[in-house]
């Protein structure tokens, strides 16, 4: 037991760092995930994970794998998508999950194509599914320090993000600025999955922030406790994702997402709220 | 004093309302009738300060005089939140937007005064259309505004509680408060409503409620052309 668990990350080192860099983006991505979900905007969180290989990619050409390099073009790329797709969609009177379709499609493949312009293979995988290795200093203080900024502005914004998806107009009406707090929710994602590439990868990251936000509406019927079960499912998955790419040699990226996605199957099928097993159960009730 | 002059309201370039206008004397009680697509809701919004309007002034009204009830369409109404964190969004301008409310027996006392005692802990998901406009209704007691626009308040309600709600709405009225209302119930316009606005994008009549919906009035509000003439030029009236 001992081994299976605990003895890879007292032995290497560069284990214990991924595994402190993936709790911490697990404490703040799923919030954010809970919060998108809720806006019905589950599916733009993975175009931004996609939009930012594009700043990811240019950042390998003219840096190589260098971390601040890496991020800052991923964070760039990332605002653009995030805030051209909401501008493009209005200016062109096309829908919006149209525009973020277009958009990511494109990104991915100029991602992919820069990389593999200058890259090796190795280094491609590298930057789409992640790699324990990957977490250095930079990386690692890069997960903690946008961990720690999300967390504060939750905790700040918590009231407003819940009025802006609960009743948009009301909170516009009450001069909630719901707008504002929005797009701040849209580039603290955005910073997550900048974080987040290092050790889980680009088209990995955003797994962290949807699957145990969308696992996590199967426990809690309350905003706080949906956001409460998806850190704790996260930890979860993040602990037995690095494992699982330790013992297995699967890519970190990959192996922690799969470890989410076994528990949102979970979720789905024995979840008390709209779950599976609850809706197959013959009908018991209480005393109307 | 609420004065409404020559207030028009567009979707793109499209009026929804046209070069409306009317008053509302503070403590009135004024329903808004027309056909759908009259610019009801639009009219509302706008004065709930909404939507922008295009043309025209609205004067007399600070927006945070204003406390509007929205058609239940608008709103996720499987939200994972209970009956009480909903209710206490009517404090946020008086608690400000980033404590957590502190009086909960104010919101308690608002959910007992809609008939929802033992609801607090309820998640919104789980209530009845007519449960969930009470938990509305109760919203707006917080929000403690002199000028309340509802929207289609008593829509799709059994008799029981559009009766509760009225009841609220009177207690409104009583106290003081300016209330528009957009109502399809002529009947209970008739009943309730000492004035009424007869809107079909134009105003079509604006005053005593008998006289607004006259028979000849109503006749002029059906007559609204409900499609968009295509080769519709720029409108040349006088702002």
């Amino acid at each position: 037991m001992y081994d299976l668990l605990i003895a890879p990350f007292t032995e290497f080192g560069f284990l214990r760092r991924a595994l402190v860099g993936c709790l911490a983006l697990a404490l703040s991505a799923p919030p954010l995930g809970v919060f998108l979900m809720l806006r019905r905007m589950s599916l733009t969180a993975d175009v931004l994970g996609h939009g930012m290989l594009p700043g990811v990619a240019l950042g390998f050409v003219l840096f190589g794998l260098w971390v601040p390099g890496l991020a800052l073009g991923g964070l760039l790329a990332g605002l653009l998508v995030a805030v051209g797709a909401g501008a493009l969609a209005r200016a062109t009177g096309g829908r919006e999950d149209a525009s973020l379709a277009a958009l990511y499609l494109a990104a991915l493949a100029a991602g992919v194509a820069l990389v593999s312009w200058r890259g090796s293979a190795a280094d491609l995988s590298q930057l789409l599914f992640g790699s324990v290795l990957g977490v250095d200093d930079a990386a690692l203080l890069l997960m903690a320090g946008g961990a720690t900024l999300t967390l504060a502005f939750l905790a700040f914004a918590w009231r407003p993000l819940v009025l802006e998806c609960f009743d948009p107009a009301f909170a516009q009406a009450v001069g909630a600025r719901g707008g504002f707090w929005h797009l701040a929710l849209l580039g603290l994602a955005v910073l997550n999955l900048v974080a987040a590439f290092q050790a889980v990868g680009t088209l990995m990251a955003v797994g962290l922030m949807m699957l145990p936000a969308i696992a996590a509406r199967h426990w809690s019927r309350e905003v706080g406790g949906i956001v409460a079960v998806a850190v704790g499912l996260a930890w979860v998955a993040a602990v037995g994702g690095l494992l699982a790419s330790y013992h297995l040699d699967l890519p970190s990226g990959p192996a922690i997402v799969l470890a989410a996605a076994a528990l949102w199957a979970l979720s789905v099928l024995l979840g008390p709220v709209d779950g599976l097993l609850g809706r197959w159960r013959p009908g018991h009730h209480v005393e109307g | 004093m609420i004065s409404v002059r020559n207030l028009t309201v567009t979707h793109g370039r499209r009026p929804a309302v046209h070069h409306v206008s009317f008053s509302l004397a503070p403590g009135s009680l004024t329903a808004v009738v027309g056909p759908n697509g009259a610019g009801k809701s639009t009219l509302l919004r706008a004065l709930a300060g909404l939507h922008p309007p295009s043309e025209g002034r609205i004067e007399g009204l600070n927006a945070g005089d204003v406390a509007l009830l929205p058609q239940q369409a608008q709103m996720d109404r499987g939200f994972p939140l209970s009956c009480r964190d909903a209710v206490a969004f009517g404090l946020w301008r008086e608690s400000g937007g980033f404590r957590a409310v502190r009086d909960l027996r104010r919101v308690e006392a608002a959910l007992e005064a809609v008939g929802l005692q033992g609801f607090a802990r309820r998640p919104v998901g789980t209530l009845s259309a007519g449960q969930f406009q009470r938990v509305l209704f109760a919203r707006l007691l917080l929000q403690d505004a002199p000028v309340i626009l509802l929207d289609e308040p008593f829509n799709a309600l059994d008799a029981r509680t559009s009766a509760d709600l009225l009841a609220v709405m009177r207690r409104w009225h009583g106290e003081g408060r300016t209330i528009l209302a957009v109502l399809h119930d002529l009947d209970l316009v008739r009943r309730e409503f000492p004035d009424t606005l007869l809107l079909a994008r134009d105003a079509i009549a604006f005053g005593p409620t008998e006289q607004a919906l006259s028979a000849e009035n109503r006749l002029r509000a059906r007559m609204m052309a409900e499609a968009w003439a295509e080769d519709a030029g720029t409108c040349q009236r006088a702002a």
